[in-house]
């Protein structure tokens, strides 16, 4: 069953094309990662998935509501989680949480309740009295991705949820979005390789705003004639290059 | 529901940061007990308890412009914002969510100023109570003023902006710390095209009294307040579609 279908989509900024006529299809509870070098259109495709920017022409559609014509029903079941680290500094984690809660109109009990049960799920226990700006990068980051769980969203986007992280708290992290998987339609953009092949169901890899190839990544290295996902990806988009 | 959810967020974030209490009550708060004590030892008639508390309370709330627009400047370089136009939040609770929690903090400014007013000699009358509710349409002005230097300058040309250049106007052309009639001319003419002069003047008729002399003063105040919130509706609009 599909949770994602882009047809087409298209994206201009004056005389410059961010993202080219984008078709594509994810399946519910699938992890997509979306690769490109920077300026290949991955952000702005999030933007405009996550209803931030209206596409130029074109429409997708999540779970069935367009983007174009239904943004409130799309936000309803989506969550983003921002490249930049988007909490509250002066909030304590317990706080941010009720803050999404309150956003997303929860009454007292189950704000109580998902609060209770997304600090357990992602290990936040130990901080949560503790202020959001004190907290290591690791921590702010898994505040983050619990700040968009908590709604219980169908679909989350993760905009490059392990930048700047140390190995540990990424190897952390990546434990987390794997126990996502199946759950959750996952969308993620990364510029690390070897995050986009441990964790991905498919990938896309982007360039100059359109999708060069789309398949896992066992696949993309076949079609690219390497046994490095690395060197799969330069191979690709060098080729477009020529 | 989420606009108070957000109010209560921003409510936070402003009352936990120390600067923002030193500068928003303790600033004020000093300049009232030094200022008296100067009239103690030189006595001038500007800066008499009377005339000097509504000059103060209206000066304290362009601290309130510069904590809206450091908060709002700084959600938006954190991403904050952008998390939230994510989720069904409307641009009015964005708004509401930004200009409510900081009014009954200009009103908790404005009663402290006046109890210790009180303590320092001021007439305890029911005209304080007057001067207290007729802030808010002043406090609108500032959170206006507030709102539109958050959804245009970064958080660093706020402190700039907000802390150095808006409270120096404020100062300057609201005839709280010299008279206005002294200097003369241009001053005099562009600090009445102004709406600093308009709401001290304002406090202090309704302070003294002198209710006939409040609508003179209140139309500008509240001219200048409807302008500014519309122009700082319009221009987070703006950034909001643009982030």
């Amino acid at each position: 069953m599909e949770a994602i279908r882009l047809e087409a989509l298209s994206k201009k900024y004056k005389d410059t094309v961010a993202v080219d006529s984008l078709s594509l299809t994810i399946r519910k509870g699938e992890l997509f990662s979306l690769l490109g070098v920077n300026g290949a259109g991955k952000s702005t495709t999030i933007k405009m998935l996550s209803c931030l920017t209206k596409p130029t022409s074109g429409n997708a559609f999540l779970g069935g509501k367009s983007i174009c014509r239904e943004p409130a029903d799309v936000k309803a079941q989506i969550a983003v989680s921002p490249q930049e680290t988007a909490v509250a500094p002066g909030l304590s984690v317990r706080e941010n949480l009720a803050l999404m809660c309150g956003v997303q109109g929860f009454s007292r009990d189950r704000k109580r309740t998902k609060i209770a049960e997304i600090s357990h799920q992602l290990g936040l226990d130990s901080v949560m009295e503790k202020r959001a700006e004190t907290l290591s990068g690791g921590w702010k980051r898994r505040l983050s991705i619990a700040m968009a769980l908590i709604s219980e969203p169908q679909i989350l986007f993760l905009d490059e949820p392990t930048l700047g992280l140390d190995v540990l708290a990424r190897s952390e992290l990546w434990d987390l979005i794997r126990s996502l998987k199946g759950k959750v339609t996952v969308i993620l953009t990364t510029h690390y390789m070897e995050e986009a092949e441990a964790l991905s169901d498919r990938i896309g890899i982007m360039r100059d705003g359109r999708l060069l190839i789309c398949d896992t990544a066992e696949a993309i290295k076949r079609t690219a004639g390497t046994d490095s996902f690395e060197e799969a990806f330069i191979r690709i988009v060098k080729e477009v290059e020529k | 529901m989420r606009m108070l959810a957000f109010a209560k967020r921003n409510a936070l974030e402003i009352l936990r940061d120390p600067l923002n209490l030193i500068f928003g009550l303790g600033f004020p708060l000093v300049l009232l007990i030094l200022m008296n004590a100067i009239q103690s030892s030189i006595p001038v008639p500007l800066f008499e308890l009377s005339r000097l508390v509504p000059g103060i309370t209206v000066f304290g709330l362009s601290f309130m412009t510069l904590f809206s627009a450091s908060l709002i400047a700084k959600d938006r370089k954190s991403a904050l914002l952008c998390r939230l136009y994510t989720t069904k939040m409307t641009p009015t609770d964005f708004i509401l969510g930004y200009t409510l929690p900081v009014l009954p903090l200009c009103a908790a400014q404005c009663v402290i100023c006046y109890a210790v007013a009180i303590a320092l000699g001021l007439d305890m009358t029911v005209h304080i109570l007057y001067a207290v509710l007729l802030i808010v349409p002043v406090s609108v002005f500032y959170i206006a003023l507030g709102l539109l230097c958050g959804s245009v300058l970064s958080d660093k040309q706020v402190g700039g902006i907000c802390g150095a250049l808006l409270s120096n106007l404020s100062a300057w052309l609201s005839g709280v710390w010299f008279d206005l009639e002294l200097v003369g001319g241009f001053f005099r003419r562009l600090a009445s095209y102004l709406p600093f002069l308009h709401a001290v003047e304002l406090e202090r008729a309704v302070l003294a009294g002198n209710f006939e002399a409040i609508l003179p003063h209140l139309l500008p105040v509240l001219g200048y307040a409807a302008v500014f919130l519309i122009l700082a509706v319009v221009l987070f609009l703006r950034q909001m579609k643009n982030s």
